[in-house]
């Protein structure tokens, strides 16, 4: 038969065998899953386990320190409070390592050899020890054993209060929904006034001063708000061995705060330090020779590049923390591994707790992504 | 015309920029007094810096109980192996040397060959500096662990594995330029050796200490490879079902945290292991302990995780590959497989090698998890059994116990760090 026309025969034609192939994978993936799916039903009907969702809505029977929680809600009540842990745990590492590790990094490149070498032997110490042995040494070697019992607490003035049993912060008091409010309208008015200067400029030729005066009035603002949102302010005081007012931080916390911060907070500083080097430097020259100053020079002329490089690993760094933050269940502050745990412990079936963990991390990993990325497309090279 | 000349000539030549002098004032108005601020900072940077490292010496020489680490070494190395088997893990030790001389050795001279510059200081005084100035954290931590020995197996040991390793740099040069696959495969095949070797006197669910942060990384690493490269491929493919199954697993992987992988491999993949009745638990006597053990089910949790992170790194590889190569093999007339597999792959994994050193770090690092999630007697895990010995019950010495173990586990990171980044630069990785 004459080959010339038509087409190849099916074993030689690509389409044929493309979804030859995949029919191929996807048929051995479904035959693994199903021997695995297999497996588990026999086991688990073998040995008389549950293996469905209704544990959700049962009463947990286990307690969770430092919260309103009963013990006769149900497991999902838990798993929320769980959730709020991780996220202020997660939140509030983000923003405190994003700070330390600029500072660090920024460090690594100071002219001064001290601060160079000092730098450069936390971030090299730091990164190359396991995260784990970190944190348990936090709670054991410094909030066990450097902290000072209730009755001679730190004081740092109205700031916090400091002692074994945790550790007491200024903080505001009032609804939490107003404080919301209130940062958040502050926040807006800086952004507003800053770009609202920086047009000015741009029309009038003054200098915009666009971070000072987004300063003062989200200062103003948020002073504003506070007192007409009737929020006040709670400090730690010390009474004998108990401490009264602001927020409190229980040691299994605080700790864990310390951990993540110092450990993520080395790989930031690397990572800055990295996309700063990575700016040529004869854009840093170009911006001398059209006399900017230091400020401007950094904050107009090498940052805007080195963000450029530097955010996408960062936001990989993020993502890390919060999956680390699943580690502070080893030293029992009661977050989302925490809690899920415990109610294994107390008769939740396992498989379906645990998958239900799982998913909770992988939407919130999901979520992170999704805003560096965003925020990535952002600060991208806009290529023609 | 003869004035100007002269008037010309008259003129100075400019003064020629001076090199920045040397001595050690400069060098301090340089990098410590550059302006009154810096002199504030560097004044108050140096009182801190001080006191810490004074807290530090006197946490490391006055207040420090070390006694738990000299009476315990073995057990933060080895566990419980029993003491007359030690032996067999020395011959590793000594094999793993020999082994790394050899791969060294050969490594150098393929790049003579090759014609690649490797800066090297002459002379062998010169060279031996260099080697401790590259390796000193390694080498302190071995002097250090030896000091605290009591017995002189040890010493043996780490004298025979030196002289393995010197040995295998000689002989390496003298391999046949066709010795690269042989000695990949021989890494594989020394390493079911090695671990069948160690396995003989007791199973690895009782293996403890140093020695099972090391198996645990290194397993889960080669037995994830073939999956990462498979995932990295299918990412890559044109086939829709393919991509889409290799994103979803990879995605899945490295959105969740590790430690819960494990705390599930640990509670439930007994539960995915086939039961007793059943035709498939014979198969090829593939599943033998049922249920799985400790090793196992962390061995497991890690490598389905690090599959997605090796497969992302391959990746990295494959898409930092100029699309050249792989149309100069079409070009030659190879088919997309012979394609991929003899001319795209080997480039892509070579050049991320560094990149793959680095995820072996984390993972090695990753290992204490396994203990935190199960029972192991790990470096990590080891730390309890250790503190509640009689005698040193209720002394608070866990402190003392997890620094000993930092120390170790910074030793290892940070020398394997370094000789990677060195690696990186001698593959020439982005410039060739």
């Amino acid at each position: 038969m004459a080959t010339t026309t038509g087409r190849p025969p099916p074993w030689r034609d690509v389409r044929v065998l493309a979804w030859a192939v995949q029919l191929l994978v996807v048929a051995l993936v479904v035959a693994v899953v199903w021997w695995l799916a297999g497996n588990y039903r026999a086991n688990t009907s073998q040995q008389g386990l549950r293996t469905d969702w209704s544990y959700l809505d049962q009463p947990a029977q286990f307690p969770i320190p430092n919260s309103d929680f009963r013990q006769t809600q149900p497991v999902k009540d838990a798993i929320l409070v769980g959730l709020a842990n991780t996220l202020r745990l997660a939140i509030t590492g983000v923003a405190l390592a994003t700070v330390f590790g600029i500072l660090l990094g920024v460090g690594r490149l100071s002219q001064n050899f001290i601060v160079r070498s000092a730098a450069r032997a936390y971030v090299e110490f730091v990164r190359n020890v396991p995260l784990l042995v970190l944190l348990v040494l936090a709670v054991l070697g410094i909030v066990q054993n450097a902290f000072p019992r209730p009755s001679d607490s730190w004081v740092l003035g109205p700031i916090a209060v400091i002692n074994v049993r945790g550790t007491n912060a200024i903080w505001y008091e009032g609804q939490t929904w107003r404080f919301f409010v209130a940062v958040v309208v502050a926040l807006l008015t800086g952004v507003l006034v800053a770009r609202w200067r920086r047009a000015v400029a741009e029309r009038t030729g003054q200098a915009a001063r666009g971070g000072l005066y987004g300063l003062l009035a989200g200062v103003m603002v948020l002073v504003a708000a506070w007192l007409a949102l009737g929020l006040g302010v709670t400090t730690p005081e010390l009474e004998g061995a108990r401490v009264r007012g602001g927020i409190n931080m229980t040691p299994a916390y605080f700790a864990s705060l310390l951990a993540l911060v110092v450990y993520t907070s080395s790989h930031i500083a690397e990572i800055v330090r990295g996309s700063i080097q990575a700016v040529p430097l004869g854009q840093g020259e170009a911006a001398d020779a059209l006399a900017l100053s230091g400020f401007q020079r950094t904050r107009y002329v090498v940052l805007p590049q080195a963000l450029r490089i530097g955010v996408p690993p960062i936001g990989n760094q993020y993502l890390n923390l919060m999956k680390n933050s699943s580690l502070a269940a080893v030293i029992s502050f009661p977050e989302l591994t925490k809690v899920t745990q415990l109610a294994v412990a107390n008769s939740a079936p396992a498989v379906p707790a645990y998958t239900l963990l799982l998913a909770i991390y992988l939407v919130i990993s999901l979520a992170i992504s999704f805003v560096v990325n965003l925020v990535n497309r952002r600060l991208a090279i806009v290529e023609r | 015309m003869e004035t100007v000349l002269t008037e010309t000539m008259a003129v100075p030549p400019p003064e020629r920029p001076r090199p920045p002098a040397q001595g050690p004032g400069d060098w301090a108005r340089r990098n410590l007094f550059r302006s009154p601020l810096d002199a504030v900072v560097t004044v108050v940077s140096a009182a801190a810096v001080g006191y810490v490292l004074y807290r530090l010496a006197r946490y490391v020489f006055v207040t420090g109980r070390w006694e738990i680490i000299r009476v315990n070494l073995k057990l933060f190395m080895v566990g419980r192996y029993p003491a007359d088997e030690l032996w067999r893990v020395s011959v590793v030790v000594v094999a793993i040397a020999l082994y790394g001389g050899v791969v060294a050795g050969f490594v150098a001279a393929r790049q003579r060959r090759m014609g690649v510059a490797v800066e090297r200081p002459a002379g062998w005084w010169r060279r031996g500096v260099d080697l401790v100035g590259r390796l000193w954290p390694l080498l302190g931590g071995t002097l250090l662990l030896l000091a605290l020995c009591t017995t002189p197996g040890p010493w043996i040991m780490v004298g025979a594995a030196i002289v393995a390793a010197a040995i295998g740099r000689l002989v390496g040069p003298r391999l046949p330029q066709w010795s690269a696959l042989p000695l990949v495969a021989a890494a594989g095949a020394c390493f079911a050796v090695a671990v069948w070797f160690l396995l003989t006197p007791l199973g690895w669910d009782r293996w403890g200490g140093l020695m099972l942060n090391l198996f645990l990384a290194f397993t889960a690493i080669v037995l994830c490879f073939p999956l990462g490269v498979a995932l990295a491929l299918g990412r890559r493919s044109r086939l829709p079902l393919v991509r889409w199954l290799s994103i979803g697993y990879i995605e899945l992987f490295r959105g969740v945290p590790l430690f819960v992988l494990l705390l599930l491999s640990n509670i439930a993949l007994g539960l995915f292991w086939p039961p007793d009745d059943r035709w498939s638990s014979t198969v090829f006597g593939l599943v033998p302990d049922r249920p799985p053990g400790f090793v196992v089910r962390a061995i497991v949790a890690m490598a389905l995780f690090t599959a997605a992170y090796v497969a992302e790194i391959v990746r990295g590889g494959l898409q930092s590959l100029p699309r050249g190569q792989s149309e100069a093999a079409t070009a030659l007339g190879l088919g997309p497989v012979r394609t991929m597999f003899l001319v795209v792959l080997p480039q892509a994994l070579r050049n991320v090698i560094p990149a793959l050193v680095g995820q072996f770090i984390s993972l090695f690092k990753d290992t204490t998890l396994a203990a935190a999630a199960m029972e192991f007697l790990d470096l990590y895990g080891v730390r309890e059994a250790v503190t509640s010995q009689t005698a040193f019950q209720g002394q608070n010495l866990t402190p003392e116990v997890l620094s000993f173990v930092m120390l170790v586990f910074w030793v290892g990171c940070i020398t394997m760090s370094r000789e990677s980044q060195r690696l990186e630069r001698r593959l020439g990785v982005g410039r060739r």
